[in-house]
């Protein structure tokens, strides 16, 4: 179904977007519904989770030779819906020294969305005004109420599951499916939590525990979005938005496209276009429309801005501020997992439920009370899963800890038939838990054109400047002081050794949660940011940003659900300005 | 696609179509190559790589045999199930020796260390000495903390080796069954099981209070 690309397009789009993830998908969505015609370019192949081409879901571990292990290809193992990864040939970038960031790319349809936790937060008003209310950071240009009518509409467009938490004003209501019932040690978090103070409630994933059209299945609880729904019960953006626009007639996709740069009338100082590469036959091509839209990701809308330079752009598109490539941050991430001796023995049943946790922890601290300035929530893994590569592993350091049936403890390791009751006695006993956390965006976090460095296609590549500051290390510590405090409460036993100050207390490397946002921020001063608060360029009025780089902050929210919100907010306010005339 | 129609298509066919791990169908390389048959799932060059490896070979004869008896030591057949090689584990490690070339080295010194020392204490390579010779040995390196100053490589290597076949016989479908998993089949989750909801002196309604409070 990948469509033959043309060398010389003689249309002009109304929009050409780059781009097929969340953001550039929902654009798509939103213009071709609205009659616009539309072309959108994605560096990678066409993928469809109901094609059994693509289809991994429900398969057996034995049915890779690796069992699941990741590979170059796929580096969240071989059953990963993902394509790509943190490292991919040809596609080179670097770090300066005593820095470092991680950047993981998907090259297909529907990008990144092939890989998330389908974990989906409103941010809450506070989110918006961090600089008003702790004097740190900076606010947005917008409010919660601004984009409360978007997020209302993602909900009922796409479908999310949760409920309304009236005692956390900073989790917003919303329009919500019924959640699932927790699993067993959901129930045992919960009563754990509430014997020290720390909420578990149902959590919200954009999964449907109830059909919502005739497009889409309902769940059918494989416990396995990360591989792609064949019933389109959770949201990617293949099977949600881009192929439902491509069915409106509207929308041209063209894959294999790496987009090279912006192409821009020098007189007028607008966007014409943008020159890719085809990847399969190396060609150039150039294409012409109306409005360009980014929605390549964070680091790579800024990439493309950067290399967008010409006479009168010199420093890149949209950069006259020189604030793009800055502010880059990703949200804190730290965890540890626990043995739950009461759940040794367990009783066989079917739990694996939807692609994800059942209930999690919002931020329920209060900042002026603790010595570091952002909140986090907890994501709750465990339960009788099923076993896949790494299963079994690092046995020795935990059964040496458990007595056997015999009430006698034997050392760690061993063989044999007691090796084997072992593992069917610890079976579904293990819990993990995971911290997501907002950093301070700060603008020695960055982003920059490699001078020396290009990728297989030519392309200047990123050379990225990251260092975590005290503010998340802070953060790291004090989850790291929950974590163990939960699993006491839930009588547990902490696996590994609590990550200390020569660890960062486990916080993990920048760019490793995969929830960067930031290099392209969206502002009311033209000196300090490059894009308005309707992500529109100051520079050139034709050109939107709609991925998370417009993102002046993340809160302690994932932010896919902001930034379906946000691009959807941006394709109506395009649609009104082309409407009066102003683009 | 509706959910019941959903639930008719994967039982009649992603269930029943279990493609199994990409044999070794794949002669020499010569040029031009043959067409690769790509199962559903793979990428072109997943595919390609997969059957690139099974091609290769990573183990002598002597290795691979040195590695079934081991495997065999680590999992063996009881009354539930059956033994490591039974579960295929020996050419699972093959494989992944070659897919992930970084082990190659420790697994195949820390086989030598063994036949070194066995050769040394019992004038013969592992797998020609008797049973009690071999369990005597692998007492020796397979508790961590325990090991001799003298043994610690060999401890460090049964680990390795015995994180392989732990993965490879409970990632198989033997070792599945013995653990008892019952998912990857569509279904509708409607809670835990009351009679485990009882056991564990849990309930959905205590849960439904705590939910929304802070």
């Amino acid at each position: 179904m990948d469509q033959f690309h043309i060398t010389k397009a003689p249309t002009v789009y109304d929009a050409v977007i780059v781009g097929s993830g969340a953001g550039g998908g929902m654009a798509a969505y939103i213009l071709t519904k609205a009659g616009a015609k539309v072309l959108m370019l994605e560096a990678g192949g066409y993928y469809d989770p109901a094609d059994p081409k693509y289809i991994t879901q429900l398969k057996w571990p034995y049915e890779s030779p690796r069992r699941g292990a990741s590979t170059p290809f796929r580096s969240g193992g071989d059953f990963d819906a993902a394509w790509g990864g943190w490292d991919i040939e040809g596609e080179p970038y670097s770090s300066k020294p005593g820095t470092e960031f991680h950047w993981f790319r998907s090259r297909m349809l529907g990008g990144r969305t092939n890989h998330w936790g389908r974990i989906s937060l409103r941010f809450g008003p506070d989110d918006f005004r961090r600089k008003s209310l702790t004097g740190v950071g900076d606010d947005w240009p917008i409010g919660y109420e601004d984009l409360k009518p978007f997020y209302d509409k993602t909900d009922r467009l796409i479908g999310v599951f949760g409920t309304n938490l009236p005692d956390f004003p900073n989790e917003p209501d919303g329009y919500f499916l019924p959640p699932p019932k927790p699993r067993l040690h959901e129930l045992m978090l919960q009563k754990a939590g509430k014997s020290i103070g720390v909420p578990v409630v149902p959590s919200r994933l954009s999964i449907l525990t109830q059909p919502i059209n005739k497009e889409r299945g309902q769940c059918f609880y494989c416990h396995q979005c990360n591989r792609g729904c064949q019933a389109y019960a959770d949201f990617s953006s293949s099977s949600v938005l881009v192929i439902p626009a491509v069915k409106t007639g509207n929308l041209t996709l063209q894959n294999h496209a790496m987009v090279r740069e912006v192409l821009t009338d020098q007189r007028t100082g607008l966007a014409t276009g943008v020159s890719y590469v085809d990847t399969t036959t190396l060609q150039e091509v150039t294409v012409r429309a109306k409005t360009v839209i980014l929605g390549a990701s964070t680091c790579e809308s800024a990439r493309l801005l950067l290399n967008s330079k010409s006479a009168r752009f010199p420093n890149g598109l949209a950069n006259s501020s020189g604030v793009i490539g800055k502010y880059l941050n990703d949200s804190t991430g730290a965890g540890r997992s626990a043995f739950i001796p009461a759940l040794m023995d367990r009783k066989r049943y079917n739990e694996d439920g939807v692609g994800g946790m059942h209930v999690f922890t919002p931020w329920w601290l209060d900042n002026k009370k603790l010595d570091f300035p952002r909140g986090y929530h907890i994501e709750y893994g465990g339960g009788m899963g099923m076993p896949g590569y790494g299963f079994g592993g690092g046995v020795e350091n935990l059964n040496g800890r458990i007595p056997g049936r015999d009430g006698k403890t034997k050392p760690g390791g061993g063989y044999g038939a007691s090796l084997k009751d072992d593992m069917r006695r610890f079976y579904g006993a293990y819990i993990g838990m995971s911290g997501r956390g907002e950093p301070v965006p700060l603008e020695s976090n960055y982003c920059e054109i490699d001078p020396n460095g290009v990728d297989k296609y030519g392309i200047p590549t990123l050379r990225f400047h990251y260092k975590w500051s005290d503010h998340e290390i802070r953060q790291a510590k004090h989850m790291q002081d929950t974590f163990e405090e939960i699993i006491h409460a839930m009588g547990g036993i902490p696996l590994g050794n609590k990550p200390g100050p020569e660890q960062n207390y486990g916080l993990a490397a920048p760019g490793r949660i995969i929830h960067e946002v930031g290099t392209v921020r969206m502002g009311n001063d033209p000196s300090k940011s490059a894009l308005n608060k309707f992500q529109q360029a100051h520079d050139v009025k034709n050109l939107f940003v709609v991925d998370a780089a417009p993102f002046v902050s993340q809160g302690d929210k994932n932010v896919t659900w902001t930034i379906l919100a946000s691009s959807m907010r941006t394709s109506e306010y395009l649609i009104e300005q082309v409407k009066q005339k102003n683009i | 696609m509706k959910r019941r129609d959903t639930l008719k298509a994967i039982s009649l066919s992603s269930l029943g179509l279990a493609v199994g791990p990409v044999e070794a169908a794949v002669p020499e390389p010569t040029a031009p190559k043959p067409p690769i048959k790509i199962p559903g799932g793979r990428l072109k060059k997943e595919a390609e790589r997969d059957a690139k490896l099974n091609a290769e070979k990573f183990f002598t004869p002597h290795e691979l045999q040195t590695v079934t008896v081991l495997s065999d030591i680590i999992i063996p057949a009881d009354a539930r199930s059956g033994s490591a090689s039974q579960a295929g584990v020996p050419a699972f490690i093959e494989f992944m020796m070659k897919d992930q070339p970084r082990s190659q080295t420790p697994m195949r010194g820390g086989l030598r260390w063994i036949d070194n020392v066995c050769t040394k204490r019992y004038g013969k390579p592992f797998v020609q000495c008797t049973k009690a010779q071999q369990i005597e040995l692998v007492d020796q390196i397979a508790y961590p903390s325990k090991v001799a100053p003298d043994m610690t490589q060999g401890a460090s290597f049964f680990s390795q080796l015995r994180n392989l076949v732990m993965t490879g016989f409970y990632t198989s479908k033997m070792g599945i069954e013995d653990l008892g998993y019952m998912g990857n089949v569509p279904n509708q989750w409607n809670g835990v099981p009351d009679d485990v909801l009882k056991q564990y002196g849990l309930s959905y309604e205590d849960s439904k209070q705590e939910a929304a409070k802070k």
